[in-house]
């Protein structure tokens, strides 16, 4: 039923895309129709292909990098109230600077290679998984805990064997929401600086009036991200407590 | 295990400074099943909590003491209304719980006899998600077993159970918990009148003891004098409020 109304939801968007494109008239170059990138997309192939590995490493170091640390950085809020004084605040300002005006600092420190893309993946996914991670581990059911302290438990296997597992359907939806951000930062990424992947792909393509070609990558980047998303989803489907 | 002592609670609690009990000293015999009757909001809870060392946020001025002199939160056991299962954790996970929690060795066989005798043996593996209300408080009461403690507190931890599923667990707890000595807190006269071998009825006055039917416990549920014991219960809680 889900495949089925996705199925009908993208065949309908079709449409409505040709459907313009043929009512209004537009050259090529301001919009191309869905026959015309399809066929781009494929003689392109192998070009897109490569762009798309290229963008596709950033996401999951970053995806991986930013996860570890916002786990870190979870556990050690939760841990100890000193660091929720002083890094607390401190998140949530990194979180209101926008990604975007951090790119090009990152290209200047990190080269115009992957570990600037990386960089500004692990930076916009770094607060969902800290925040939703650190929100389930402060709210545990009281209940699990009186429970523990009746058993003298030491407080090392609350945290581990009661407060982590209890918070892992939070971390599970903060991994879901980064696997859907990630490929952003990676992009934001290659449009300030860089010289493979797709995002400069696009831009490139938009710079030569293209425009086939940028929606053709555009598309690719779409279709990368959900694959992503659902990939972290079933990941997580055990965390989450969905498997059955 | 140490034998089960007598357990003394006298004092009075308040919170942000309006009183939530007034002065009262309940004593629970030791071995007995003692059931603390009482609506909702009395206190009857805190009193449990207290003796359990846990946060209940009132401030309580008075002391806890066993009769044999040794420390009393570190020697019970805990039961409350909600199972507290973990859901992530098998039945045979959930009821090793106390051991894995202090990081000592679990005695399988203890552990296998316990849920052979709460009749869990074909759930062994199975996750709490997938037990019934009645199996799963089963499962708790094997865990609260399995922690071999001389005092037990019971909070409602029959109440969200159907009729008839809570008479079975009062019977098997009954049974099982024998010779330890148990507090049961709940608001249903019927389960303080076939458990109990001291009965306290609380209100915001205080306590009032109220006299236990003669036969064993547990009482037949149809038992005669059980069923008076009931209604005077009732009748006292029902004073209470008007």
């Amino acid at each position: 039923m889900k495949t089925l109304s996705a199925l009908a939801a993208t065949l309908f968007a079709l449409a409505l895309w040709q459907a313009i494109v043929t009512l209004t008239g537009l050259p090529k170059f301001i919009l191309p129709g869905p026959a015309v990138v399809a066929e781009t997309w494929w003689q392109n192939r192998w070009l897109i292909a490569e762009h798309t590995w290229i963008t596709a490493i950033e996401v999951l170091i970053g995806l991986a990098c930013g996860t570890v640390l916002g786990v870190v950085t979870a556990l050690q809020l939760a841990n100890s109230r000193a660091a929720r004084v002083l890094v607390q605040p401190m998140l949530v300002f990194t979180q209101a600077l926008p990604v975007f005006a951090l790119a090009p600092l990152l290209t200047l420190w990190l080269g115009y290679g992957l570990w600037s893309k990386v960089a500004m993946a692990v930076l916009i996914i770094y607060f969902p998984i800290t925040s939703s991670f650190f929100d389930g581990l402060m709210r545990t059911p009281p209940g699990y805990l009186d429970l523990a302290r009746t058993m003298q438990a030491s407080p090392r296997s609350v945290l581990w064997d009661i407060r982590i597992p209890a918070a892992l359907p939070s971390l599970a939806s903060g991994m879901r929401l980064a696997a859907v951000y990630a490929p952003i930062g990676a992009v934001i990424g290659e449009w300030v600086g860089s010289s493979q992947g797709l995002g400069y792909l696009m831009l490139l393509a938009n710079g030569r009036a293209k425009t086939d070609l940028m929606f053709a990558a555009m598309l690719t980047l779409g279709v990368f991200s959900i694959l992503l998303h659902l990939a972290v989803r079933r990941a997580t489907a055990r965390m989450a407590g969905e498997a059955r | 295990m140490t034998p089960p002592p007598d357990l003394i609670l006298s004092g009075q609690a308040s919170i942000d400074g309006a009183p939530l009990f007034a002065p009262l000293t309940l004593s629970l015999k030791a071995g007995q099943w003692t059931c603390l009757l009482g609506g909702s909001g009395v206190g009857k809870t805190t009193v449990l909590r207290l003796i359990a060392g846990l946060a209940t946020g009132a401030a309580f001025t008075g002391e806890i003491r066993a009769s044999d002199g040794l420390p009393v939160a570190e020697r019970v056991a805990y039961m409350a209304q909600d199972d507290l299962l973990l859901p992530w954790a098998t039945v045979a996970q959930n009821v090793a719980l106390g051991a894995r929690l202090r990081g000592e060795r679990v005695d399988q066989d203890r552990r296998a006899r316990l849920i052979e005798r709460m009749r869990l043996q074909d759930h062994m593996a199975k996750k709490p998600s997938e037990l019934s209300g009645g199996q799963r408080q089963r499962v708790a009461l094997a865990r609260t077993l399995m922690e071999d403690k001389p005092i037990i507190l019971l909070d409602e931890p029959f109440s969200a159970l159907d009729a008839r599923t809570r008479a079975d667990m009062q019977d098997l707890a009954a049974e099982a918990l024998q010779g330890r000595t148990v507090l049961l807190v709940t608001h249903d006269p019927a389960e303080a009148a076939r458990l109990g071998q001291s009965i306290m009825v609380m209100t915001r006055h205080g306590l009032t003891p109220c006299q236990p039917p003669h036969a064993p416990v547990p009482r037949r549920v149809d038992d005669l004098e059980t069923l008076e014991t009931q209604g005077a219960l009732l009748k006292l809680l029902r004073e209470e409020v008007a």
